[in-house]
């Protein structure tokens, strides 16, 4: 783990500008699989509006850097808390209502909808044009002329999402957002108050989105409500952790480590050849298999590989009965701790 | 102050009546059974107890506090717990998570609520399957799940709806001796079983519900002489060859 920590910052003095590309994207992504993942992942509410907070953020951060100059860096809690205060309203309207599964996900893809089109048609806030950041290479104004502070402060916003999932994993909250997603009413009647928890994991992760959201508009030095608000890029957020493994810690992280560069590579890749759009079936063929083959994700399947590398030895238990009934059978008996 | 006190408390839905107009009281450290045939609203009476259903006019008070109104959780905060007649295990979770999720509802700490999740695993028998995710447990298991999860919220009143229900004669005799283990420890229990040599065994009282209404409520040898209860298990014919 560690290793792996000095490997990511010692890698930029290594890599060329289109290799730093692909890992700011890496990161930003993961940061954004990682906020998604605590509501979708730990918590099983599926939302497919989370672009709502993303745009929310960039436009909020970067429309107060133009009008007052205020610095994206102060803008980019005020984005995270205006996303936060959407997140609130829409986990309220949800799961008041009890709204569960394909419902919840129609609610939060209308909201990002709502927001698109509203967006669009205010024109303090560019219309359906968007904003243009003009680039000025000030650090205080979120810009920087080497990509590599860019990819710094995409590692950190990962390793930052990582940190709070790892701590709500190991605490209080992380246990009953696992009950919640197993079995609501069972969680319940063991004192769990859903709904309270349910909505603390939607602020949280629309906070963390809303302040992806800065990020994203001043990498991209420009912001169009199609794009910012829009339905794909909620899919994208939502992809990381589901290929990865989602509920898990590494998921969304591995997950953007197998989709970005897979993404960028086939895009270029077919691009070159005149077959724009053919990476877009590339994708959607790797994430049928995935769905296919790791319905839980690759993380929970390595790890699941790993664990039962070391006895491989061993002969199967069973091994005379069918797969079905041997599994049906109750593992034998491990001897008791003292 | 009685521990449960139910008064006057309906339950329609639609057409059905499913409980009417119940009144039922159960002092501290009580063990009542509640019996009845099927579909004579037993778990809808445990459902509106315990939060899940919203009863349409009756008062329910617990330790002197009205519960009607209140949600699930807040009624398990309070010491009221229930279990499920279709037991649910969280399937993904290990045991020992399971546990802990009721655990937690005493204590903030996972430390805490991991040791107390054990200490009850180790009551119930299933400390040998902590780590084994729930979904891999036979049902006999799972019952003791069940009643694990429950128990580790620390509840003064526990619900048990049908606990023994599909278990082996010496599953039932081991959840017999469990759950007296648990009474003895000052806990009262409400149950709801069909296994009626457990359920004569081990309550104090018994009440008996037929088409939502309570037609019995004695002694568990009262009531099995009671011709009433008698005409509603084995219908009208059978009520007058009932023993002394």
């Amino acid at each position: 783990m560690l290793l792996a920590l000095l490997v990511l910052l010692a890698l930029p003095q290594f890599l060329g500008s289109y290799l730093l590309t692909v890992f700011i994207f890496i990161f930003f992504y993961a940061y954004l699989g990682q906020a998604w993942n605590l509501l979708g992942g730990y918590g099983g509410q599926i939302s497919l509006g989370h672009a709502a907070f993303v745009g929310i953020g960039a436009y909020t951060s970067t429309y107060l850097a133009m009008t007052y100059q205020l610095s994206p860096w102060i803008g980019m809690l005020i984005g995270g808390a205006a996303a936060a205060c959407l997140g609130a309203v829409i986990g309220y309207l949800g799961f008041r209502f009890g709204l569960r599964g394909f419902y919840f996900i129609l609610l939060t893809v209308a909201f990002g909808e709502i927001c698109r089109l509203v967006v669009s048609h205010v024109d303090a806030l560019g219309g359906a044009l968007g904003l243009f950041i003009t680039f000025s290479g000030d650090p205080w104004q979120f810009q920087f002329s080497d990509n590599r502070y860019y990819y710094y402060v995409a590692l950190g916003l990962m390793l930052i999402s990582m940190g709070i999932a790892a701590l709500i994993e190991r605490s209080r909250m992380g246990a009953y957002l696992a009950a919640i997603r197993e079995d609501e009413d069972a969680s319940e009647a063991l004192g769990v108050n859903a709904f309270g928890t349910k909505l603390a994991a939607i602020v949280l992760s629309a906070f963390l989105t809303g302040v992806g959201g800065t990020f994203y508009a001043n990498y991209l030095f420009s912001l169009q409500p199609n794009t910012a608000f829009g339905i794909p890029l909620s899919v994208e957020i939502i992809l990381r952790p589901i290929v990865g493994g989602s509920g898990t810690l590494m998921g969304p992280v591995l997950g953007s480590f197998i989709l970005s560069p897979l993404a960028e590579v086939s895009r270029t890749y077919f691009a070159r050849g005149g077959l724009s759009g053919v990476h877009l079936i590339v994708y959607g063929s790797l994430l049928i298999a995935v769905v296919l083959f790791f319905p839980r994700g690759a993380y929970p399947y390595l790890r699941g590989v790993f664990r039962r590398l070391p006895r491989r030895g061993a002969p199967p238990p069973f091994r005379h009965l069918p797969p079905g009934v041997a599994r049906a059978k109750p593992a034998p008996e491990r001897p008791r701790d003292p | 102050m009685s521990l449960l006190e139910v008064r006057a408390l309906s339950k329609r839905f639609g057409g059905l009546q499913a409980v009417s107009d119940l009144s039922l009281s159960m002092a501290e450290g009580e063990v009542l059974g509640l019996i009845g045939p099927n579909g004579a609203g037993k778990t809808t009476a445990f459902s509106l107890f315990s939060g899940f259903l919203a009863p349409d006019s009756g008062e329910i008070e617990f330790r002197g506090r009205s519960l009607v109104g209140l949600r699930p959780h807040q009624i398990c905060h309070l010491g009221l717990t229930r279990t499920f007649q279709i037991v649910r295990p969280f399937p993904h979770l290990s045991v020992l998570e399971n546990v802990r999720v009721g655990a937690f509802a005493r204590t903030a700490s996972s430390q805490t609520a991991a040791a107390r999740a054990r200490q009850v695993l180790h009551e119930v028998g299933l400390e040998a399957k902590a780590d084994v995710p729930a979904g891999e447990l036979t049902l006999a298991e799972r019952k003791r799940l069940e009643l694990a999860r429950a128990l580790a919220t620390e509840p003064v009143l526990l619900l048990l709806d049908e606990v023994m229900a599909g278990l082996s004669a010496a599953e039932t005799e081991r959840i017999v001796e469990l759950i007296r283990g648990i009474n003895a420890r000052g806990v009262s229990l409400l149950l709801i079983e069909h296994v009626m040599r457990a359920v004569m065994n081990l309550s104090h009282r018994i009440a008996v519900l037929n088409y939502g209404q309570l037609i019995a409520e004695g002694t568990p040898a009262q009531v099995a002489n009671d011709p009433r209860v008698i005409e509603a298990y084995l219908g009208e014919e059978y009520a007058g060859t009932a023993p002394g």
